[in-house]
């Protein structure tokens, strides 16, 4: 497969938002429950009038694209594809509430016309006129995963062109209010630096929005990243089948195998979760450099989005912000990341990231 | 499949056949709604409908989860799957509300105070869910995906599984898609005034809007490798596909169709068909003045003089959302497989806009090689699927 990153556009937690790599400051956040975006300059990629009727998500959603076709030097993409756990949940949530609360009469349709999972991608394709392919795909910790699935598709059957693909999430307080009660997030207030330190069950919610340009080929062979290989395991049965399944997505690649120089994991400061991860990196990667991301956005179905820019961050750049280090860090070059990320032990994601 | 106008494929093509709507009053879901505004509702509870799907009771499953999974276990059956780990077998299925029918019960309590509610009603809220129920109830492990594009969903589950074949990924694919009713569509539509109180008119002159429904459907889509080796369970082919997005606006179709045009054109090239080889159109057709004018200009701008015969089945169905490009798409199976085309009910007078009226009786006299099924949703998401008898190569 093989598909090259043009460019990224994303809204999180951190100050991601801005051309370069990985910001300068990482925002620490005290004492929260869970992680909110930084807002980007909404004006400055919305027409204001337009934008007054538009939820958060989907005015992040549309700021980050653009962000994402400006990095990439692509006006109109030939397809637009996004995935999402929950959609737009804020909006699902007003107009649910309004339902119960007005007894079924009198309501404003403007929240149920938002709720729809695709508004994110049709948004955009409205705001740039894009009559292209468009889909939304909406499946827990697979949902970013089935968008990039269609994609590398996509790109196989039309080689030449662009496909927008993006990963979002909102966080809002019934969402985290009732998977709180679900036993998905920590008890008490954090800080987003000392995730991994807590030890007690749960971990700590967040959302983002990222866009990543897709296409075959790049004019710009020094920023050029690409998404090598990626593969879904869906409610494996064993620890053991898993290692194998990640040893053979490794073996594919190329006739010896791959080493990782980094592994970038969704450790997310839940011990049930976490453990995996450890023992991964233990039978499979023992010296390898091991990051872990979720401290700095959260954790969400599609958070992986989150790691896979900063995987092309680091290999664009060669530097690895002290910030994510976990364990085993040798300096060096850095030419391939592997992304292992799974939610709630259901739906397991493998990525390999390469420099070109 | 099941659906308003029958629990198998069988009886619905029974009740096609007898030209009888599965729309009437609500009955299951507690509505205030239930004298105004009829649906295409399953008078079937959820208790039934777990032992139809033989879902235990001890697993939270959402009515959409039990439909599409009672569906789904049909078409396994029709395609006599003995071993789902035979070959690399996948599932994608279409939903827009997905377990929002168990939400809506859990925020009555939440609402009040949010230590209430029972979370086994809010586990199942999310698309996913669904799939997931249907996988693990038919033991499917290799790929798993769920697609929301709102009216669209399950066409594109058609669109992407029919890809997954394609690109060598998977042997065997399960793609469909399953929607419950809810008060939030149902409010919803009402919210925007597009319901009609009656029985919908697809295509009408009078046409006043459009009635919701329930269901589910699912097909078993092989790559050819695979469907040879046992011929006489193949039922048609998938062969065409087109999926655009009409950027007019947030609901509203464009006036001029442009949208639908493109998708209808993109399945057209993908089958490598003619305008004048499609022999049959089930047409989005929902009942909305915009949606018929819409879709009716642009199938004149395709097919110009010599339109295929056309119908809207939704006059039987209801309009079932993210289930309805798959339950549209087992409606054309039914056409090909027994050559009949089924009416588009209601219909009395022709648009003064459009030059064609839909079929309006159930016709039998045809000889149908290549259909087209339109889904067309909210945001402009378009999809075209084009269904063909197999071997229709040969044909020529």
């Amino acid at each position: 497969m093989s598909i090259c990153i043009k460019g990224t556009g994303i809204v999180s937690p951190q100050k991601t938002f801005h051309d370069g790599g990985f910001p300068d400051e990482v925002v620490e956040y005290r004492g929260i429950r869970y992680l909110k975006c930084i807002e980007p300059p909404y004006r400055e990629y919305i027409d204001p009038m337009t934008g007054r009727r538009m939820s958060r998500i989907v005015r992040m959603g549309i700021c980050a694209a653009k962000k994402c076709l400006q990095d990439a030097h692509v006006t109109m993409p030939d397809a637009i594809i996004t995935g999402t756990g929950l959609g737009c949940i804020e909006d699902t949530e007003k107009f649910l509430t309004s339902v119960i609360r007005n007894g079924e009469r009198l309501l404003n349709p403007t929240p149920f016309i938002q709720s729809t999972h695709n508004t994110i991608s049709s948004a955009i394709a409205l705001s740039i006129k894009c009559h292209s392919y468009n889909s939304t795909y909406v499946h827990r910790g697979f949902s970013f995963e089935n968008a990039l699935r269609d994609g590398i598709m996509f790109l196989h059957e039309n080689p030449d062109s662009n496909v927008l693909v993006g990963g979002l999430d909102e966080i809002t307080d019934h969402s985290y209010l009732i998977m709180s009660r679900m036993g998905f997030w920590k008890r008490k207030p954090i800080d987003n630096l000392a995730l991994l330190e807590y030890g007690d069950r749960g971990s700590v919610p967040g959302e983002g929005v990222s866009f990543f340009m897709l296409g075959n080929r790049t004019d710009d062979d020094r920023n050029c990243v690409r998404i090598r290989a990626s593969d879904i395991l869906y409610k494996p049965q064993s620890e053991e089948y898993i290692t194998l399944k990640l040893q053979q997505f490794l073996a594919g690649q190329d006739a010896g195998g791959i080493k990782p120089d980094l592994l970038l994991f969704g450790l997310n400061g839940d011990p049930r979760s976490d453990s995996i991860y450890h023992n991964i990196h233990n039978i499979l990667f023992r010296d390898c450099n091991l990051a872990y991301y979720k401290h700095l956005c959260g954790e969400y179905d599609t958070s992986v989005t989150f790691a896979l820019w900063l995987a092309t961050m680091i290999l664009r750049h060669q530097q690895v912000p002290d910030v994510i280090k976990l364990k085993a860090f040798e300096p060096g070059e850095i030419n391939n990341i592997l992304i292992y990320n799974h939610v709630h032990g259901i739906n397991h994601s493998f990525m390999l990231i390469t420099r070109c | 499949m099941i659906s308003a106008v029958g629990n198998d494929a069988d009886e619905v093509f029974q009740v096609l056949k007898t030209a009888k709507t599965g729309i009437g009053r609500i009955s299951l879901l507690e509505t205030v709604h239930t004298d105004e505004l009829p649906a295409g509702e399953i008078k079937l509870s959820n208790g039934q409908l777990r032992e139809m799907a033989e879902m235990p009771a001890r697993y939270p499953c959402s009515r959409t989860g039990l439909l599409g999974l009672i569906a789904a276990r049909q078409a396994v059956r029709q395609a006599k799957i003995r071993d789902m780990g035979e070959f690399r077998t996948g599932l994608v299925s279409g939903t827009t509300a997905g377990g929002m029918d168990r939400s809506e019960v859990f925020y009555r309590s939440f609402l009040d105070d949010a230590g209430k509610g029972r979370l086994r009603d809010v586990v199942t809220h999310d698309c996913g869910d669904s799939t997931e129920s249907i996988a693990d109830g038919l033991s499917v492990r290799d790929y798993v995906a769920t697609i929301s594009t709102a009216c669209s969903s399950s066409a594109n589950s058609i669109l992407y599984g029919s890809r997954l074949l394609k690109s060598g990924m998977l042997d065997r694919v399960i793609v469909g898609g399953a929607e419950a009713l809810t008060l939030f569509t149902l409010n919803g539509f009402n919210s925007l005034m597009i319901l009609d109180r009656n029985i919908c008119r697809p295509f009408d002159l009078n046409r006043n809007g459009l009635n919701l429904g329930e269901g589910a459907a699912f097909l078993v889509l092989e790559s050819d490798r695979i469907a040879k080796q046992e011929p006489s369970r193949i039922l048609c082919e998938v062969t065409g596909f087109g999926n655009a997005c009409d950027a007019y606006h947030q609901t509203a179709s464009s006036p001029d169709g442009h949208g639908a045009w493109l998708s209808m054109n993109k399945a057209l090239m993908t089958a490598r068909l003619h305008p004048g080889d499609i022999d049959y159109i089930n047409a989005h057709g929902t009942g909305t003045q915009n949606n018929d004018l819409s879709e009716g200009l642009a199938i004149e701008k395709l097919f110009g003089a010599e339109i295929p015969l056309c119908s809207s089945t939704k006059s039987f169905t209801g309009h079932t959302l993210g289930a309805a490009g798959a339950i549209e798409a087992v409606i054309c199976v039914l056409s090909l497989v027994n050559q009949v085309v089924f009416p588009n009910l209601n219909f009395n007078q022709r648009m003064n806009e459009l030059h064609f009226s839909p079929v309006n009786t159930c016709r039998s006299d045809v000889h149908l090689r290549h259909v087209m099924s339109n889904s067309f949703g909210f945001g402009g998401n378009n999809t075209t699927i084009i269904l063909s008898v197999y071997g229709h190569e040969h044909l020529h």
